[in-house]
């Protein structure tokens, strides 16, 4: 018998064309059975009956610098309604040769969010950073000194004003929701009552009728003459309304932790506060992350109530320039406009808090 | 414990001083520097800031018009734009000083409601606006007809009335929000459309094709707009009501802001009182003796401002109708300043 030795390698076969690049992915992917197929067809003839005429309306055939006039004879998207008011619908009120302030504010803030989203640079410097651009944003906002003239909080409106509630509203009402949380698990009766009462009050009534009562019942009980500031009482509102939501979800998290992990604190002689700090929170507010960012998400987008105490957040702003004859009837680009602003604000917060799951996961790869 | 009475202390101390030192509205008006008035800001030509957040419209210019007989400038004025459910009770919580939101004056509002309104800055009235295709020449031709109209307001009660009083069928089609039951109409959902005159002539003039609808000549309520204050404040009263009157008086003299330095020299004794050449009315109200010059000069008389905001030039395209002087068919008479 005579071994047989190949000793060439064998030529490499290609894999068949129908099952790779292009074809063989659309095959595994598209067309995989017939009721997939059926599918495919049907989605590729909806975006073909759906997209074209889309991108010619908002695109091709639309204008962007004219007239309302104009514009109610032709046939595209009308986004001069958007350019010709852009600056009453981003600032409402505030004096309109002073709009550079506002919007620096806006640069400044948005520069910080940005900058806070890596953990790295979670330090001493940008508390500090944090400090000063608040204040540089008060200043500007307010003026008053430095040669700023003055503005009222009463004249802020528009993206500001959305922007001031939302995230003041969030960041004083998440601390203000873990307290909450861990009050109604205390074994203090007293503070336990209190914070149940709290929560299941302010979750046993809407934010709309939180705000008319801040805006209308509230200023009655003031002494003649005494004035809040309608922005501060909607703020106030907000605040009180999200931290009780938020209280909900923490406890929940808090609830999750195994009783194990209450007893080694114990166990190694921790006290309540640092029991908390270090073991507690940094466990349960992991685990409720996604609840969390849902509350917020929806937190951010309930500011737009504040429309019913005739505050002028964006949404009312637009809407106002809707009601001018000029541009009465373009409400499609109007609120499409407004709703790409707002999810912009919401994506981001959904996607910031993916990779903060991301980056606190401590399970393995 | 001491620092919580001394709290309680101070919170007292507030109340009741703050109770005391109110004194009547001119002053704190004056003290505070600027007038706070209550508009509606979804009216155009009415009440609405422009694409500089410029406030404009009629109810605005009387404000101003209020605003610049107390300081001698019509720009000392913070508008709270207020829903229709807010205005009332902002008005009675002293968050406003006065109320220019193109509200209607009841009897309800004066007593229960504890306001006082000043003379009507507009006439107007429901009214119907149809398609020419329709045929129709009479509200009372509507038979059987779908009519768009906002759910929850008078509006709906009137045309309600209206049709029952006549014995007419009708198939009202509500719809929450105007710009969507404009659209309604537009786009042939209903056959008429129901508002008041006001609202249907801006609807008609913005609608793709304005020839081919008509306005019916049925009126069917009366809604006298006019500016409000609360009671108890007679003094603050009688400044709005005839800020209200000089805007109509200055039109019934001929006194416009282009010829007003030149009525100064008027030898007419009516003009030299109005404008303060012969003193005596200013001091009357608790004002300055310009308090007039200073309207018609920096505002202008209503003619002016019914021009200016809603009249034929505008966009709104209003007649003055029942807006007219009464010397000149229409209703709009204001007291002697004498």
């Amino acid at each position: 018998m005579e071994a047989y030795v190949q000793e060439t390698l064998a030529e490499e076969l290609k894999p068949p064309v129908t099952s790779k690049g292009v074809i063989g992915w659309a095959k595994s992917n598209l067309f995989d059975g017939w009721f997939n197929s059926l599918l495919t067809l049907v989605t590729l003839y909806f975006l073909w009956k759906v997209i074209p005429p889309l991108v010619r309306w908002a695109f091709i055939d639309s204008l962007w610098n004219t007239t309302g006039a104009v514009c109610r004879d032709a046939d595209g998207a009308c986004w001069s309604i958007i350019t010709t008011n852009l600056r009453f619908i981003l600032f409402g009120f505030y004096p309109h040769d002073q709009h550079w302030r506002p919007l620096i504010a806006i640069v400044l803030l948005c520069g910080l969010l940005f900058y806070s989203r890596n953990r790295n640079h979670w330090n001493t410097y940008l508390v500090y950073a944090w400090i000063i651009g608040l204040v540089v944003m008060g200043v500007l906002m307010r003026g008053g000194i430095l040669g700023l003239p003055g503005v009222e909080t009463s004249q802020w409106g528009g993206l500001p004003l959305t922007l001031l509630l939302s995230i003041f509203g969030l960041t004083a009402a998440y601390p203000l929701g873990v307290l909450l949380a861990l009050g109604r698990q205390s074994e203090m009766r007293a503070i336990k009552m209190l914070c149940v009462v709290y929560i299941e009050l302010i979750r046993g009534v809407p934010l709309i009728s939180l705000l008319f009562m801040g805006s209308i019942i509230f200023p009655l009980f003031l002494p003649e003459g005494v004035t809040i500031g309608q922005i501060l009482r909607a703020q106030v509102a907000i605040i009180l309304f999200t931290a009780a939501y938020i209280a909900e979800v923490v406890r929940g998290g808090l609830q999750a932790m195994p009783r194990g992990q209450y007893e080694a604190a114990d166990s190694i002689g921790l006290s309540y506060f640092l029991t908390m700090r270090l073991i507690i929170l940094p466990q349960a507010l992991k685990i409720v992350i996604p609840p969390t960012v849902s509350i917020l998400i929806s937190a951010f987008k309930d500011t737009s109530l504040v429309v019913i105490i005739a505050l002028w957040d964006l949404l009312k702003t637009t809407q106002s320039t809707l009601s001018n004859p000029e541009w009465m009837g373009f409400s499609r680009e109007a609120y499409i406009f407004v709703a790409i602003l707002y999810f912009l604000g919401c994506f981001s917060m959904a996607n910031y808090s993916r990779k903060l799951e991301k980056e606190l996961s401590t399970e393995e790869h | 414990m001491t620092r919580f009475k001394l709290v309680v202390a101070v919170l007292l101390a507030v109340v009741l001083t703050a109770g005391i030192a109110w004194a009547g509205t001119l002053e704190e008006v004056r003290a505070r520097g600027h007038l706070i008035v209550g508009v509606n800001g979804g009216v155009f030509g009415f009440s609405m800031p422009d694409d500089k957040g410029v406030w404009k419209g009629l109810d605005v210019d009387t404000a101003r018009a209020i605003s610049a007989a107390i300081f001698g400038d019509p720009n000392k004025v913070k508008f709270s734009a207020l829903t229709a459910v807010q205005r009332l009770p902002a008005l009675q919580a002293k968050e406003i000083d006065v109320l220019c939101r193109n509200t209607t004056q009841t009897l309800t509002r004066e007593t229960i409601n504890g306001l006082n309104f000043a003379p009507v800055n507009y006439y107007d009235g429901q009214g119907f606006l149809i398609s020419k295709k329709l045929g129709v020449k009479s509200a009372k031709e509507l038979g059987g007809a779908t009519v768009c109209v906002l759910p929850g307001t008078t509006t709906e009660m009137n045309a309600a009335d209206f049709f029952r009083a006549n014995n007419l069928k009708w198939k009202p089609v509500v719809i929450e929000q105007t710009a969507e039951l404009n659209k309604a109409f537009f786009a042939g959902r209903c056959d008429v459309l129901t508002s008041d005159m006001s609202q249907l002539a801006a609807q008609r003039s913005v609608s793709p094709n304005p020839a081919e609808y008509v306005l019916l000549p049925e009126i069917i309520s009366k809604e006298p707009l006019a500016p409000v204050v609360r009671h108890g404040d007679d003094q603050w009263f009688d400044i709005v009501k005839f800020t209200v009157m000089a805007l109509i008086n200055a039109e019934e003299m001929g006194i416009t802001s282009k010829n007003v330095d030149d009525m100064l020299k008027s030898k007419n004794p009516e003009i030299q009182r109005f404008l303060g050449v012969s003193p005596g009315m200013g001091k009357a109200l608790g004002l300055d003796e310009k308090w007039a010059y200073n309207i018609v000069k920096m505002v202008g008389n209503y003619g002016e401002i019914y021009e200016r905001n809603v009249g034929p030039n505008t966009q709104l395209g209003l007649k003055r109708g029942l807006n007219a002087l009464w010397t000149e068919g229409g209703i709009m008479y204001a007291a002697p300043f004498r």
